[in-house]
């Protein structure tokens, strides 16, 4: 399958950090935890672009960072050439309506005293002048498009299963009618049936709707079934970062590559001998020297240990942030 | 008997809460041979975990089994003293699960805690037990000396598990039941104690139960695997089989449902969502989601049969009655 | 004309799963035993105070040395006192001080501890310290003491009450409002409202606000048996409302000195306070079980 590459960028982040310090007591000075250690990346117009790592690659913060639900400590964050960092509060809100984001815990991203319709209908009431009716239509037309009814406007969030809440989730976020949605593991939670369900719901929503996403999880078979691109991250940055073709075929990062075997595969015939990578993720309090997979890299060389790295460009579209990039085929 | 280690039979558990009856198992049926690896999987509500709790005798207030028995060696539970099932459950059976370290006792440090078991367990005072903890914290893949100075909230959610693995493990029990033990940790940190797992249990000969939602983790670990839909068993028999030749329309759904690295076809969900078990579907609990329900579904539950050798499957697709209608 | 009525059942229709939540809070509140009971001792209260001059059959005011000191009987149920006053009169009547008493004392202490409490939760930092301070220093006295030290500063009278119970009270309430919003503020649904473009205000209002309000009505409900005992225990002591007013606590320090002779100038408004304490502890257990979503269905 051929991707044509858009050259439209829509959302453009550069060199973003986050810090948050963590306090020793009132005498010292507190610890830096580096969540998110200067990552760049492109995501292209209309494509589905995945940030794939698992705990404390900073995959989460990241995710509300880019929105700026949380405050970067550094690093511009451009949508459409506008820099969301430099805007005040006020005109940050009134952009908001652009950008919406899907989380991970679908018990507790609806308020729980507050009727399905007040919810999706809040940005309404926020943005745009609407009369209460029209506002209900609004509602019921976004809940039709997620596949609700009309009824379930009336109900509480903990009257719906975990599927459902997720589809409420869903038209909270599209009502508005954003160009830009960022989902942090909007599946994680549900049951594989549900998945699958709620996964062919966002694509087809995507194609309808002509949105653009940021696609964060942990699991590479939804990688592979949703994203066009591909963002690896270790302990704070992109270690890999390319189509998604050149991410599954031509892998390049070692740590990309023991996450691939790590995944267990729903076929008993596949059962191979494979690396697994040692050891425990490192604290990102105190990440390792130079290459920051290097305690666990079983291809870790000395140089690796000394000297970290800027990314190399293996094509046009793929980086890797690696001494020694394999390019094995998978 | 039809496994000589393990024979759940017509397993019904039912809890009795405010908001009615739940029904949580409606006749569960399955078994298994000393060493084998069988699988449990199922989604939420399936009713795995209970059937755990139901062969460790752990079901209790507001709980309870009202019909069927779990055979343990051929011998019944239901009709065993509360001594004999001591005996059991703590030797013969043992259970790790999902959050390590909401399972060890915070305030002890974590050589102590182990080494209270294995005192128990071997019948030696706690202060010579340390050498035997030194020695099964070292076969679970840690720094010993460092680790049994470190209480549990300390530990990450693999070293939690490896201790957790260690403690079940040093009774050398003859079944161990894993709840869904990795379903807490990161993809990279399963793997590894998926092959801890392995390792110890080739080496040690127990039997394992592996719960899981994860059709994957099933796939690379067990030798048979049981399919549980609502409190039934709706599918059981070697893994290969089940996989290949998925019979029950559920299970066939699960398994497209699953995404695969490398899988080209379109995921397919299925439509609907689990019942309610305080009310329940009659007869055949997935016949109002099956896109292949007969009139006889509704009627009444389908009975496990061998379809195939090593394949059984609860389905009136698959037997006479089902035929007929 | 039959557009309106079109409109009207549209309104109804549209809205009728709202009105069976409704029933359904009052089906679960009928079965919920603790909240009955104490509704049925406060409802008994709130008539009493409602119909007083219909129920009470004598003016709580009026001496009649004649009568004075009279045990209970078919003309006087609970006696008369020293002045002849009749004390039921006074008991009945004295509902409505209490009535009184807790409704500006919830209002003002509830209200204003909430306010404070919800913005230092939402805040955090500076704000939220010096509100946390200025609690701390409140609640470094013994709220009895600290009630006395009011009303004696202010001056016995029902007003001074009032206030004076109000400002010992508040605290607590902000202390919970502030623990609620501290969670709440965590919470993912926060988050996305934020997300959507809610400025801190409206979020503060309309979505942190509710979620603290059940832990903080319960408080007030429990709350209102201690408002009763420290206005009573003011009042005992003098410090409270004055005499003639028929306040309830000082009804019973009024009859200390008649005790061994004549007990029931005290023993009734005791027993009415004890009466009232428990519907009002009853009745906040039970709203606490009923105002959580999750257990309704």
């Amino acid at each position: 399958m051929k991707i044509e590459v858009v050259s439209d960028t829509l959302v453009e982040v550069k060199s973003l950090k986050k810090y948050f310090p963590l306090s020793r007591g009132p005498f010292r000075k507190p610890l830096q935890v580096k969540a998110v250690d200067d990552v760049s990346f492109k995501i292209p117009r209309k494509s589905i672009f995945a940030i794939v790592g698992e705990s404390g690659s900073g995959k989460t913060t990241l995710a509300r960072t880019v929105l700026r639900l949380i405050e970067p400590t550094a690093g511009k964050i451009l949508y459409k050439d506008e820099d969301l960092t430099k805007m005040n509060l006020k005109e940050l809100r009134k952009f908001r309506k652009k950008m919406q984001i899907i989380s991970q815990d679908p018990y507790n991203s609806l308020h729980p005293r507050k009727l399905v319709k007040d919810i999706v209908g809040e940005g309404l009431k926020i943005h745009f002048h609407m009369s209460s009716n029209e506002i209900m239509d609004k509602v019921k037309e976004t809940l039709e498009r997620v596949g609700l009814r009309e009824e379930h406007m009336f109900r509480y969030p903990h009257e719906f299963s975990g599927g459902q809440r997720q589809r409420i989730a869903t038209a909270r976020a599209i009502v508005l009618k954003p160009e830009f949605l960022v989902l942090d593991e909007p599946t994680s939670a549900l049951d594989v049936s549900v998945q699958a369900i709620i996964l062919k719901m966002l694509k087809e929503l995507k194609d309808s709707l002509d949105l653009t996403y940021l696609f964060i999880t942990h699991d590479l078979a939804v990688v592979d079934y949703m994203a066009d691109y591909v963002a690896v991250m270790y302990l704070g940055q992109i270690v890999e970062m390319g189509t998604k073709e050149e991410i599954f075929n031509q892998t390049s990062h070692p740590y990309t590559y023991l996450l691939m075997n790590s995944i267990p595969n729903p076929d008993p015939h596949l059962r191979k001998k494979k690396t697994i990578p040692k050891g425990e993720i490192p604290s990102s309090v105190n990440p390792p020297s130079g290459c920051r997979f290097h305690t666990r890299c079983p291809y870790a060389k000395k140089i690796c240990e000394e000297k970290a790295l800027p990314f190399v460009n293996l094509s046009e579209t793929h980086f890797v942030r690696c001494h020694f990039p394999l390019s094995k085929k998978m | 008997m039809r496994g000589d280690l393990l024979d759940v039979k017509d397993l019904k558990v039912v809890f009795y809460t405010y908001r009615g009856i739940i029904k949580a198992l409606n006749g569960v049926n399955v078994w298994m041979n000393h060493g084998e690896r069988l699988g449990i999987i199922g989604e939420t509500g399936c009713g795995k975990s209970v059937t755990s709790l139901a062969i460790m005798n752990l079901i209790e207030q507001p709980g309870e089994i009202v019909e069927g028995d779990v055979f343990f060696e051929g011998q019944s539970m239901q009709k065993m003293s509360k001594d004999e099932i001591y005996k059991i459950r703590g030797r013969e059976m043992s259970m790790i699960f999902q959050e390590p370290i909401s399972a060890l006792n915070p305030v002890m440090k974590v050589g102590y805690q182990v080494a209270e078991s294995v005192s128990i367990t071997n019948g030696i005072p706690i202060k010579d037990a340390y050498p035997e903890v030194f020695k099964i914290l070292e076969m679970v893949g840690l720094d010993a000396k460092r680790t049994m100075k470190l209480y549990p909230h300390e530990l990450s959610g693999g070293m939690a598990q490896r201790v957790m693995i260690a403690m079940a493990l040093v009774v050398h029990p003859k079944l161990l039941i894993a709840d869904e033990p990795t379903s807490a940790l990161d993809v990279t940190i399963q793997a590894q104690i998926m092959k801890l797992l392995d390792e110890l249990v080739s080496e040690m000969g127990n039997a394992v139960i592996l719960i899981t939602h994860d059709m994957g983790v099933a796939a690379e670990f067990c030798d048979k695997v049981a399919v549980m839909y609502a409190g039934n068993v709706v599918e059981y028999g070697d893994i290969f089989e089940i996989f290949d030749h998925p019979l029950h329309p559920y299970t066939k759904g699960l398994l497209m449902a699953v995404p695969k690295v490398g899988r080209s076809e379109e995921l397919v969900g299925i439509s609907g969502s689990v019942p309610d078990l305080v009310n329940p579907p009659s007869g055949c609990r997935f016949h109002p989601r099956c896109p292949q329900a007969m009139k006889i579904c509704e009627k009444s539950l389908p009975p496990l049969v061998e379809v195939e050798p090593n394949h059984y499957v609860a389905c009136y697709l698959y037997s006479q009655e089902g035929e007929k209608t | 004309m039959p557009a309106i009525s079109e409109r009207f059942k549209e309104f109804i229709k549209r809205r009728e799963p709202i009105i069976e939540d409704w029933k359904h809070t009052v089906y679960l509140w009928k079965n919920t035993k603790l909240a009955l009971i104490g509704s049925v001792v406060i409802g008994i209260f709130l008539l009493v105070v409602i119909f007083a001059p219909l129920i009470a059959p004598y003016d709580p005011f009026a001496n009649n040395m004649a009568q004075r000191l009279q045990p209970p009987s078919w003309s006087h149920f609970f006696g008369t006192d020293q002045f002849g006053r009749d004390i039921f009169s006074r008991v009945i009547y004295g509902s409505r001080i209490e009535i009184w008493i807790i409704f500006l004392v919830s209002l003002i202490s509830g209200g204003l501890g909430t306010l404070l409490g919800v913005i230092a939760g939402y805040f955090g930092g500076a704000v939220d310290e010096i509100i946390m301070r200025t609690t701390d220093m409140f609640l470094a006295f013994p709220s009895l003491v600290l009630a006395m030290a009011f009303a004696a500063a202010l001056g016995p009278s029902l007003t001074n009450t009032i206030i004076a119970i109000s400002v010992v009270g508040w605290t607590v309430f902000a202390r919970l409002a502030r623990a609620e919003a501290l969670k709440v503020k965590k919470q993912p649904y926060i988050e996305a409202i934020r997300s959507i473009g809610a400025g801190n205000l409206r979020i503060m209002f309309l979505h942190v606000l509710p979620m603290c309000l059940s832990p903080i009505l319960v408080q007030l409900t429990l709350r209102m048996g201690t408002i009763i005992l420290t206005a009573a225990g003011l009042g005992f002591l003098g410090l409270g409302v004055r005499p003639p007013l028929p306040e309830w606590g000082a009804m019973v320090s009024d009859g200390r000195s008649y005790l061994v002779g004549q007990w029931w100038i005290s023993t009734f408004p005791g027993i009415a306070i004890a009466i009232v304490v428990l519907g009002f502890n009853f009745l906040g257990d039970g709203i606490r079980d009923i105002m959580d979503p999750r257990l309704r269905r």
